[in-house]
């Protein structure tokens, strides 16, 4: 997975991963966005922020128009934050719930394994941007039994997994 | 693009002088030193030299010092081998709450095997307090370890005074001076010690050498068994041109010592000075008891790993306490024991300077670090 010849940072990440945290694409905020998904946990040091603007396209699909992100996190947080961004600008919502954290590690070049999480995170991000769209828009076309119920579920364990951090960093808070 | 090196907390590059000096034992002088031919004796001569070279820079006598590989293993086997000799003495080992993972990991080891380790607490500068190194002393007690000063946020601890409250209860006392040898004067005496690790890559000599101090009379089982090197406490052949190197570097520190602190210090202070003038920033450790080459601050709002890589992208080495930047994914542990909770020691940077440093570097660094914590903090969900 890692290209360690095309290494800068001396092995740790690839140039692409470097390239992508030098010069991220689509960070901000989206004043109204239509779906905000908050993941990470700040004790653990990373926390991102997704927002959506959902905008119909000529054949009437939900199309995410605009992406932006806030992250607070190291460089593979920055990098994956940023790529997921591109991967799924202009998509369908159905098309942008595909994208799995391999996506996003193929698409930098790969990942140290330590930061395999990263982007995990960013899947997250995107998946809870989404919930919330849904939760928001209950008559949104896109919202098939299929896609709200898949979306349920994958809801369902990214809150398991934070109450579980949660928990850990208990003393804290 | 400019190259500018402030990490001289994590190395240092051999000085040339050194270099010079260990030359002739790589391939002219390159006998074993335990042979007994004249080759071998030549080798063992020059060692003896070095040895008493460095004793005498801590005020100990040649054969309290026994050479190592590096403070790493010194720590190990100050640790480790205090405790397996007098493990019918007592159980109970006291370090403080910052010390380096080596001496950390020993006592965890140790902890195994049976042993009740103590971590003192430091107050918001990392200082440790003698009265508390005093209240946790019992009759169990075999061997305290505080640091001299801190490799990350530069404190100076007072080890005069905890090396006495050992002394007066019967307890051995151990420094790890891997950041203190060759900035500060140790007299090994006058403040109390029993023990006392140092390292040669700190100082502008070679990887390879670290020494361990131990006074007459302290029996240590020793880690590595084999040859009887160093008076049979460390078997290894010796690595003669590592600590030809060590001891020069030592040589050179001693003479240059005080102008080079005063030096840095300037240096130090102004770099201090500037970085706090960017909008919340603070500074880790005693803002005046602290190494002259050493200073470590955190920003609110953002992640250090992300600071030293855009850092390292403008040619500017430095490092961070960060957990996303150590292997273990944990905040450094020295910046939560301040008082520092994890998101603000995710935040921190160490710039450590050294005998190379230019005013100049300390400008450019000043010119480029506001505009990258900016830059950084507008990409965090968290700027105000």
């Amino acid at each position: 997975m890692e290209k360690t010849n095309n290494n800068i940072c001396g092995g740790l990440y690839t140039k692409k991963v470097i390239e992508t945290f030098k010069n991220p694409h689509n960070y901000g905020k989206i004043k109204n966005a239509d779906g905000i998904g908050k993941v990470g946990n700040i004790i653990c040091g990373d926390v991102m922020h997704l927002y959506i603007k959902i905008a119909k396209n000529k054949k009437g699909e939900e199309v995410i128009k605009d992406i932006k992100f806030e992250t607070f996190g190291c460089v593979a947080a920055i990098s994956t934050s940023s790529i997921i961004t591109d991967l799924v600008k202009g998509k369908t919502i159905k098309e942008a719930l595909k994208v799995t954290k391999d996506n996003v590690i193929t698409s930098l070049g790969g990942l140290p394994k330590i930061k395999y999480h990263c982007s995990v995170l960013a899947v997250d991000a995107l998946t809870e941007a989404i919930y919330d769209y849904f939760k928001k828009n209950k008559s949104a076309s896109s919202g098939t039994k299929e896609i709200l119920d898949d979306l349920q579920k994958r809801h369902d364990t990214i809150q398991k997994s934070k109450e579980i951090i949660e928990k850990r960093y208990k003393k804290w808070t | 693009m400019k190259r500018i090196y402030l990490d001289y907390a994590a190395t240092t590059p051999v000085d040339k002088r050194v270099l010079s000096a260990m030359a002739p034992y790589f391939s002219k002088e390159f006998a074993n030193s335990m042979s007994l031919h004249s080759f071998g004796q030549k080798a063992k001569l020059v060692l003896e030299e070095s040895r008493e070279a460095i004793a005498s820079l801590i005020g100990a006598d040649a054969n309290e010092i026994i050479f190592t590989s590096s403070a790493t293993e010194s720590n190990n086997l100050a640790l480790k081998g205090v405790a397996l000799a007098d493990k019918n003495k007592g159980n109970h080992i006291i370090i403080s709450s910052i010390e380096h993972p080596c001496v950390v990991e020993s006592a965890k080891w140790l902890e195994k095997q049976g042993f009740k380790i103590t971590k003192v607490k430091v107050d918001k500068y990392g200082t440790v307090n003698p009265k508390d190194v005093e209240d946790a002393i019992n009759e169990k007690t075999i061997l305290v370890s505080i640091m001299h000063a801190s490799n990350e946020i530069g404190t100076i601890e007072p080890i005069e005074e905890i090396g006495k409250i050992c002394r007066k209860k019967g307890v051995y006392f151990h420094t790890d001076a891997s950041q203190s040898f060759g900035k500060i004067l140790i007299n090994v005496e006058k403040m109390n010690i029993d023990l006392l690790t140092a390292s040669s890559h700190k100082i502008y000599g070679p990887k390879g050498a670290g020494l361990l101090y131990i006074r007459k009379g302290i029996k240590i089982e020793p880690i590595l068994h084999g040859g009887g090197q160093e008076n049979g406490l460390r078997g290894s052949t010796v690595n003669v041109p590592a600590i030809v190197g060590f001891a020069k570097a030592a040589e050179i520190c001693k003479s240059e010592m005080e102008k080079e602190n005063k030096r840095l210090v300037k240096l130090r202070d102004k770099l201090i000075k500037g970085v706090l003038k960017i909008k919340d920033s603070h500074l880790n450790g005693h803002p005046k008891n602290r190494l002259c080459n050493n200073a470590n601050f955190w920003f609110s709002f953002i992640e250090g790993e992300s600071l030293i890589i855009q850092l390292d992208l403008e040619g500017i080495a430095v490092s961070t306490g960060s957990a996303c930047s150590s292997f273990k994914l944990e905040p450094s542990h020295v910046l939560l024991a301040t008082g520092l909770r994890p998101e603000q020691a995710h935040g921190s940077l160490r710039v450590s300077l050294g005998r190379f440093t230019k005013e100049d570097d300390i400008n450019y660094l000043l010119k480029v670090l506001p505009k990258i914590v900016k830059k950084i903090r507008s990409i965090s969900p968290f700027k105000k």
